[in-house]
């Protein structure tokens, strides 16, 4: 009953047998041992699991593994280079864009994504491109600001003040 | 303006140091009960009821047993034999591990699975046959207070109804006649639907239990670990599991709010298979086993009342509550407040007589409730009250922030007595509310609305001003299972000047690797960034009771100060010693004493610890450590006012919240960052109720919307851009003049937003909509009043 599949995680290419039923999450999570990407629902609503497949945000709960042969995956471990954080990742550092973190390496890789097809994106637009992810923690006020301020660190622009605002 | 005693290098109070935990989640190093893997791990996966109320007659589990990688499969009978087929819990009540006879609830356990993989479980789980005899349940608890109605509980000998327990507080007969005399009595029921916290990481555990040194490392998702491996040896003592054998450890943990303070059955099976077969065993819960099972938060009937004068003043106030505690009253509330702290519904208003009493019913529902963000049951009275004085204003036809103006405990009348026996430590309740109305432009929108109002258009304005009660508790009332709700800080530092502590709460996102190191920074002067906080290992941190109702900073936060100026006060003799002067020749700033007059003649706190292994005064214990057991004087009164803008569209009602103001006072602020953070969160988590989510049971007990798919979690579309501020009023008995904040906003916020609802359908003849507030609701209660025609 197992296939065999090649998946390339974060440039590293891994041949593996796995039951066609075996989710992409599970794969990575369990078989690899790659335990950033997270699991936070049933019903593919809460986008924990995202990653990107082939450069497209995907929830890995709702692949399965077998459907990954020959993609190309980025999970949030390989977000990070040999140079440093990756900017999305210093925006959520450096805006108190997370609280406890599970939702945050899928809503980074989405965020990646979104960045990607829409480097000045507006809040609004930040918070439709975020939907499909849920945060329950943040409030999601200073996710909009990560992300405001990783595309303008993307794009080489000057860095919005990460200070908190008060009224 | 948030004033630093320290430098930026430093990074004590009011700095917004970034997150010192960040660095591990955003590259997904966080390490959480799902990422662990031990050698021989087995799988738990559980057998569900899919009826609320039936006999089992019986659980064939052979053709399970034959699914490959199957190892075994749990039903009560067999944890019977152990006596492990019911626990107690943290009430006084008890609740089924694994049922013998009867499912109580849809969704409750009625088998585990144990295999060698997840999916194996799984496939375990659906080969179990279950013969059920179906019952009609109860579900309504109106209807389950009813004479006839059928005893649920029949487990407990004796029992002749589905009545759990009365409550009451406040002067009866003074509240009844002040209503008889009255001029002007408001009266509206008001009803917080079941919720859940909704965490985003679910519950979990492994349960490793090791034959050989017969002892059990439970890693789980728990707020208060110290107090689950209490739980555990008194659940499993008698089978030899007791205390000095346990280990609790909490990881990291993905969103707790008060979901996490329970006993689950899953983590008591996961433990009795782990301990029979002597390997571990992991349980994690789906997503809608977590909603469907879990505890619920909230499902208060309110009847609220009150009364006053026709000029405005507020003279007292009444409640009625029916509380839905499922079919077992496993709520975690502090033993002696079965109803929580609800007696802190007099809000912030100033009138000598209220009474308010609850009286809780067991229903064919998941058993509860917990204490959603809210320091038991805080937030129930925090919509009565503001809803109901909403109300009163509307009567009396004044402006409700007017009214609240007019009604506020003033500055100077703190400490505070009120009607229901709390001392309320201090406020500023107008200064909090003007903050606000300033800010929001009040004068302005009122305008607005005025001119919107004429051509037919529907805008609202809502205001909340709450009083929190956080920081449980002062030992003399609080406690849970006996245990005094103390918390505790131990810090060690090292010969180099660098510090670890280590503390009995759990943090689950609240970022207390920061803020607890930037409270002994303040201190002591050590750099925060110097100081490295673990909490969650009961083999190593100090007993607490945990992170949840707002008690961190009052309570551990405060032991840190503590701690950390028995420190300092060592620090004194030693720098003296150094300097060859007597203590008192000594002024201290942070990070460093000197001597007066001469400060040039200093000592370091860096130089001063090292002295401390190196060179310390003859007669002085070496080392340089500290650990306090801090028991609160008093609870703390975090306040705040919020005014909410919505906007709801004539023809579908949908509805806009255009601006949303708050202003939170929690005293002194240790990171303001970190507390504009929480409120932002707790913001969202006040619009779900209000405006999104409640469970919904048909009359046979099913729940209609147990999944992420119909329980509508907001997601940052239906999250409004919050606009946050502060004014602060230090409690004056807290070390560091702290309150707590975390859960405020979830507190605050629905009443302000139901407020601001209301107010828009006032021209339309609506007075009071129960929570969560849908164009549907609205639709159909216009309907019912004959506003809304048939559509042609």
């Amino acid at each position: 009953m197992e296939k065999e599949i090649t998946v390339t995680i974060n440039g590293t290419a891994h041949t593996v047998k796995v039951e066609p039923r075996l989710l992409l999450v599970h794969l990575i999570r369990e078989n690899l041992n790659m335990t950033g990407t997270h699991i936070g629902c049933d019903t593919s609503n809460c986008g924990a699991c995202t990653v990107l497949m082939d450069g497209k945000a995907v929830k890995s709960c709702t692949i399965l593994a077998v459907q990954a042969n020959g993609k190309s995956i980025t999970t949030v471990e390989g977000l990070a280079t040999a140079e440093g954080l990756h900017p999305i990742q210093e925006g959520f550092k450096e805006n108190h864009a997370l609280h406890c973190g599970f939702c945050t390496p899928g809503m980074m890789l989405r965020a990646v994504e979104l960045l990607k097809h829409n480097p000045n994106p507006t809040e609004e637009e930040i918070r439709w491109g975020i939907s499909g992810n849920l945060c329950r923690c943040t409030g999601y006020n200073n996710i909009v600001k990560a992300i405001q301020y990783a595309g303008a660190k993307m794009r080489g622009d000057k860095l919005p003040s990460t200070e908190p605002q008060f009224v | 303006m948030i004033q630093c005693k320290t430098s930026k290098e430093i990074g004590g109070m009011g700095h917004s140091l970034k997150r010192k935990e960040d660095a591990r989640f955003i590259q997904g190093k966080g390490h959480y009960v799902d990422d662990i893997k031990l050698d021989g791990m087995l799988y738990m996966d559980i057998v569900r009821s899919p009826y609320a109320y039936a006999k089992i007659k019986k659980i064939n589990i052979e053709k399970a047993l034959k699914v490959p990688g199957v190892a075994a499969v749990v039903t009560g009978r067999d944890l019977e034999k152990y006596k492990l087929h019911w626990m107690p819990t943290l009430m006084g009540d008890t609740q089924m591990v694994l049922p013998t006879d009867t499912v109580m609830y849809q969704s409750q356990e009625v088998a585990a699975v144990i295999a060698t993989s997840r999916y194996a479980a799984a496939d375990g789980v659906d080969a179990v046959e279950v013969e059920y005899e179906v019952m009609k349940p109860v579900t309504d608890p109106f209807k389950a207070l009813e004479k006839d109605a059928p005893v649920l509980r029949t487990d407990k000998p004796g029992k002749k109804d589905n009545h759990i327990w009365h409550w009451e507080v406040g002067d009866k007969a003074k509240t009844e006649a002040l209503f008889k005399k009255a001029e002007v009595v408001v009266k509206e029921n008001i009803y917080l639907p079941r919720i859940h916290v909704a965490s985003i990481e679910t519950c979990g555990c492994v349960a490793d239990y090791d034959k050989v040194n017969n002892h059990l490392t439970m890693y789980m998702t728990t707020q208060a670990p110290h107090a689950i491996r209490t739980v555990i040896a008194l659940v499993a003592g008698h089978v030899g599991l007791t205390e000095e054998k346990i280990r609790v450890i909490s990881p990291d943990i993905g969103g707790g709010f008060g979901g996490k303070v329970p006993v689950y059955p899953g983590y008591v099976i996961a433990i009795a298979v782990s301990f029979l077969v002597g390997k571990p065993v992991k349980w994690i819960e789906d997503r809608s086993e977590n909603l469907q099972a879990d505890s619920f938060a909230r499902d208060y009937h309110i009847t609220a009342e009150l009364a006053g004068t026709k000029s405005g003043k507020i003279q007292g106030v009444r409640f009625k509550v029916v509380a839905d505690h499922g079919y077992s009253d496993s709520q975690a509330a502090p033993t002696k407040f079965p109803a929580g702290l609800f007696s802190i519904g007099t809000g912030s208003y100033d009138y000598d007589t209220a009474f308010m009493e609850a009286d809780a019913v067991y229903t064919n529902k998941p058993p509860g409730g917990v204490a959603y963000r809210c320091s038991f049951r805080v937030t129930e009275a925090v919509h009565a009250i503001e809803r109901i004085t909403d109300k009163f204003a509307m009567e009396v036809k004044m402006d409700p922030a007017q009214l609240r103006m007019n009604n506020f405990i003033k500055k100077e009348q703190f400490p505070w007595k009120s009607p229901t026996g709390w001392t309320y430590d201090s406020g500023d309740y107008h200064a909090a509310l003007k903050k606000a109305m300033d800010a929001v432009g009040y004068d302005a929108l009122r305008k607005e609305q005025a001119e919107r109002r004429k051509k037919g258009e529907l805008m609202g304005i809502g205001i909340s001003s709450f009083t929190e009660i956080v920081g449980a508790g002062p030992s003399k009332d609080f406690d849970i299972l006996g245990i005094k709700m103390f918390d505790s800080a131990e810090i060690r530092v090292h010969p180099t000047g660098k510090a670890i502590a280590r503390f009995g709460t759990k943090s689950q996102g609240q970022g207390h690797e920061t803020t607890y190191a930037q409270i002994i920074a303040e201190e002591l002067g050590i750099p925060a960034e110097n100081i490295a906080v673990e909490e969650g290992d009961t083999d190593t941190a100090p007993y607490g009771l945990g992170t949840y109702a707002s008690r961190s900073t009052p309570t551990a936060g405060a032991a840190a100060a503590v701690a950390a100026r028995k420190l300092r006060d060592k620090a004194r003799k030693i720098a003296a010693y150094l300097l060859e002067v007597s203590e008192a020749d000594l002024e201290w700033e942070p990070g460093k004493f000197f001597v007066k007059g001469a400060p040039q003649k200093s000592k370091t706190i860096q130089e001063i610890v090292f002295a401390a292994y190196t060179n310390h005064p003859q007669g002085m214990e070496a080392g340089f450590e500290a650990t306090h057991y801090y028991d609160p004087p008093n609870l703390t009164f975090p306040f705040g006012s919020y005014i909410c803008v919505v906007d709801i569209d004539k023809e579908t009602y949908e509805i806009k919240v255009r601006r949303f103001v708050a202003i939170d006072d929690c005293g002194n602020i240790i990171n303001p960052m970190i507390v504009q953070g929480q409120v932002h969160g707790g913001l969202t988590q006040g619009i779900a109720p209000a405006m999104y989510e409640e469970f919904i049971y048909d009359e046979d007990g099913n729940i209609l919307n147990g999944t992420f798919m119909d329980y509508l979690v907001p997601t940052a579309v239906e999250s409004p851009h919050w606009e946050t501020g502060h004014t602060i009023t230090p409690s004056p008995h807290h070390p560091i003049g702290a309150k707590g904040v975390g859960e405020s906003p979830t507190v605050g916020a629905p009443p302000a937003i139901a407020n601001a609802i209301v107010d828009a359908l006032t021209p339309l003849g609506i007075t009071h909509l129960d929570i969560p507030i849908t164009p549907y609701k609205i639709w159909k209660a216009l309907k019912e009043k004959g506003v809304v025609k048939p559509v042609a």
